[in-house]
């Protein structure tokens, strides 16, 4: 047993974090400490930088441009990511396509979409929920026709995060509806999305935020090259990327940096004459929260180090990771919003008013991390994975 | 970094984990505590040969020199029996206290005995009506003709009605040269002015009330300095509560692992209960809790283990304790629901994980008191 980092690790955390503060551009790191908006531009260009480092892609094999890191060094640079305030990587690409490709893709597959992935040139999305299935998503509906060498895709995705934002999209969809067993009749497709006949509507959350929207296809045709694994084995592709969805959903480096700030804004409010930070019923709220954040750490650290020993992936167990990650961040967001007291009303400014814009970002934060125990699977999905992979329900 | 217990920690809980299997089952236990001294002397005997009270005390006392590290698996698997036998109380708090504090002379009279079983000691700390405080305040050694007269009282004292000698804080004031302060003294357990009211914990361990009047004790019976023993006796509890984790970890394990097998057989409405997805959710939460405990009991043990600074120690055994107290409630309590009428009787051992966990969550502090402790130490 030994829970401190050797010290080469701690060497490559050093360079980590000396390495982000030299080349993290201020104005990004601003926008993110700032809870601003980021543009496509902005990820973009985040990420070209990192490419240039060899960092864009740190977990991909080295021959298509990954650094080599083990788990820990992986870890630790996330770690650091989240502490710096650096903006995240959107993971429908790097993360999510790419292990898809990885994985199932044809080596003419691989060649023609990994570079332009790492290189930060296509940005990826993912179509997944439908109107009518959302966790129930082997249910979905979005046809796509074979006809010749292509397929003809109608139907709607929903809840398409940084649609917006997309030049491509992996999508599941149904290719054989008269399949006995519903999952046997879907595949996965890769779709440009300049093709003719796909509209982009944006769903405006409750934080007034542009982030999900719905994609209609309409009569879309797509190359039956880029059709991924088999027709009709969609949903083993599916499954295999459940696994990497939920191993980096803990989101510990960000979250300890966020407790840090609301330690500070809990410092300047004063109460009874005393700073917020320092009275008891807000702070067994705050202790709460960081002895949390504390055991969601070290349990994601021993996940890693039982994935290191056995050279397996994590299992149904990392279910817990989302689980408490997104509860955590959840708590975290609700007590800032709570610090400001009566400050965390005004929102926006109308004719000639105007807000202090940080703290006018508060109550629209905990609103938009309502999301957290909904997506990338509900809380309540995850509880039922343990159950029945682990608990054996 | 490694999560791994080595293979020496493996091995010694997995020989104590059959041993108890085997010689301390439920009805076993039960027996033990009913009998007269609510203790076995056989069992007791068993840990010492296994080398569970010499693995924690030092070397040069006939010790292993190990650590909290090494004793958590082994505290897990007392966890998962519900051991009665007050091992925390000897290897973690009084034993402890002497091997760190006490003259040459008082280890070589106290130590050998504890390594090899043949004696056991308490440490009494509690004063009534003061809750987890662990500085002395009602209980007074006042120097006296080259020695102390003890007078006063200390509650809950677990193993007090089975130790030989008791260690015992008391204020002590007017010693020249040394400030007020808590100090400790041995105590035999049957000198004349000790008297030892016993009850059993609601958990099934032996503890007592103990009374000092006008106990006259030899200049050598205070262990270390006059007025400075604070630091050590909080020391030796924050050690004593990462074991009192890890033994939590294994009740909380039990506990779900009954719980689970009774959702799995118990049928109702023609299916298993544990068909059933709102006992699922509630299932997987206590499963998920006790493994986030887990996650602060190893932190615990491993903060305690490091030494260095004391604020940092306190940190994290606070922090672990609020996290221990936490889940050992909701496991507790959730086990006992998804058992049913059954979880509210004394036939399942479910029961009486209940009442450990209860204790568990109390002992050393509860959520609150360590909430506040964690913040002092910001």
């Amino acid at each position: 047993m030994d829970l401190g980092y050797s010290t080469e690790e701690m060497a490559f955390r050093n360079e980590v974090r000396s390495w982000l503060a030299d080349n993290l551009p201020a104005d990004l790191r601003e926008k993110v400490l700032a809870y601003q908006h980021l543009s496509k531009e902005d990820l973009v260009r985040w990420h070209k930088i990192l490419d240039a480092k060899g960092w864009a892609v740190p977990h991909w094999p080295v021959e298509w441009g990954g650094t080599g890191w083990d788990i820990t060094q992986r870890y630790i640079f996330n770690d650091e990511f989240g502490l710096a305030g650096a903006p995240g990587i959107a993971p429908f690409g790097p993360a999510m396509c790419a292990s898809v490709l990885m994985r199932f893709g044809t080596d003419e597959q691989k060649n023609r979409f990994l570079p332009r992935i790492r290189s930060g040139d296509d940005f990826w999305v993912q179509g997944y929920s439908e109107p009518g299935s959302g966790s129930d998503l082997a249910s979905l509906k979005t046809r796509a026709e074979r006809k010749g060498d292509k397929y003809v895709v109608n139907g709607q995705k929903i809840w398409t995060t940084l649609g917006h934002y997309g030049d491509w999209i992996f999508c599941l969809v149904r290719t054989d509806p008269n399949a006995k067993i519903r999952q046997e009749g879907i595949s996965f497709l890769l779709i440009d999305m300049k093709t003719p006949g796909i509209t982009v509507r944006p769903l405006i959350l409750m934080d007034g935020g542009h982030e999900v929207n719905e994609v209609f296809f309409d009569n879309v045709e797509v190359p039956a090259e880029n059709l991924i694994h088999d027709e009709n084995k969609g949903w083993t592709v599916a499954k295999y990327l459940l696994g990497h969805e939920r191993m980096g959903s803990g989101n510990v480096g960000a979250s300890k940096r966020e407790l840090q700030t609301l330690r500070e804004l809990a410092s300047k409010e004063i109460k009874n004459g005393k700073p917020l930070l320092q009275d008891a019923r807000f702070r067994d709220r705050l202790t709460r929260v960081e002895v949390e954040i504390q055991a969601l750490e070290l349990t994601s650290l021993r996940f890693l180090d039982k994935m290191r020993r056995t050279g397996q992936p994590p299992g149904a167990d990392v279910s817990m990771l989302k689980l408490k990650g997104s509860e955590l961040q959840q708590a975290i967001t609700e007590l800032m919003m709570q610090a400001l007291g009566p400050d965390a009303q005004p929102f926006v400014g109308v004719e000639d008013g105007h807000v202090d814009e940080y703290r006018a970002r508060m109550a629209p934060r905990y609103f938009n991390y309502r999301k957290t125990s909904i997506y990338a699977g509900s809380n309540e999905i995850q509880r039922n994975i343990i159950a029945k992979m682990t608990l054996g329900l | 970094m490694d999560f791994e217990f080595s293979e020496e920690q493996t091995q010694l809980a997995e020989s104590l984990r059959k041993y108890l299997a085997n010689e301390y089952d439920f009805e076993k236990r039960k027996a033990i505590v009913k009998s007269a001294s609510g203790v076995s002397d056989t069992v007791w005997a068993t840990f010492a040969d296994m080398g569970l009270t010499a693995l924690a005390l030092p070397e040069a006392d006939g010790g292993f020199g190990g650590g909290a590290v090494d004793l958590m698996a082994a505290m897990e698997a007392c966890g998962e029996a519900l051991v009665v036998e007050p091992l925390l109380d000897n290897v973690g708090l009084a034993a402890r206290l002497v091997a760190r504090g006490g003259s040459t002379a008082q280890r070589e009279a106290l130590l050998p005995g504890v390594v090899d079983g043949r004696h056991r000691l308490a440490f009494a700390y509690l004063e009534p009506g003061r809750r987890y405080e662990l500085d002395a305040q009602k209980t007074t050694a006042r120097a006296q003709a080259g020695g102390w007269v003890l007078d006063g009282e200390k509650s809950v004292v677990i193993g007090a009605p089975s130790a030989r000698v008791l260690v015992v804080s008391a204020h002590t004031a007017g010693v020249a040269g040394l400030p007020d302060g808590t100090s400790l003294f041995l105590v035999d357990a049957d000198a004349a002015g000790v008297s030892i009211n016993a009850c059993r914990t609601v958990d099934g361990q032996r503890a007592a009330d103990v009374t000092f009047t006008g106990v006259k004790l030899p200049a050598e019976a205070l262990v270390g300095t006059a007025g400075g023993a604070l630091p050590l006796i909080e020391e030796a509890v924050d050690f004593a509560t990462a074991l009192l984790c890890a033994d939590a970890i294994g009740t909380m394990k039990n506990a779900n692992d009954a719980t689970l097998e009774y959702l799995k057989t118990r049928k109702q409405f023609g299916a298993p209960i544990g068909s059933f997805q709102a006992l699922q959710h509630r299932m997987v939460d206590m499963y998920v809790v006790c493994e986030q405990a887990r996650s602060m009991a190893i932190f615990a043990a491993a903060k305690v283990d490091e030494g260095g600074d004391a604020g940092a120690r306190k940190r994290a055994v606070s922090a672990a304790k609020v996290k221990i107290a936490d889940a050992a409630r909701q496991v507790s309590q959730e086990s006992v629901q998804l058992h049913g009428g059954m979880g509210m009787t004394e036939e399942l051992k479910v029961s009486h994980n209940f009442r450990r966990l209860t204790m568990i969550a109390q002992r050393f502090g509860d959520a609150d008191h360590h909430l506040e402790r964690y913040a002092t130490f910001d």
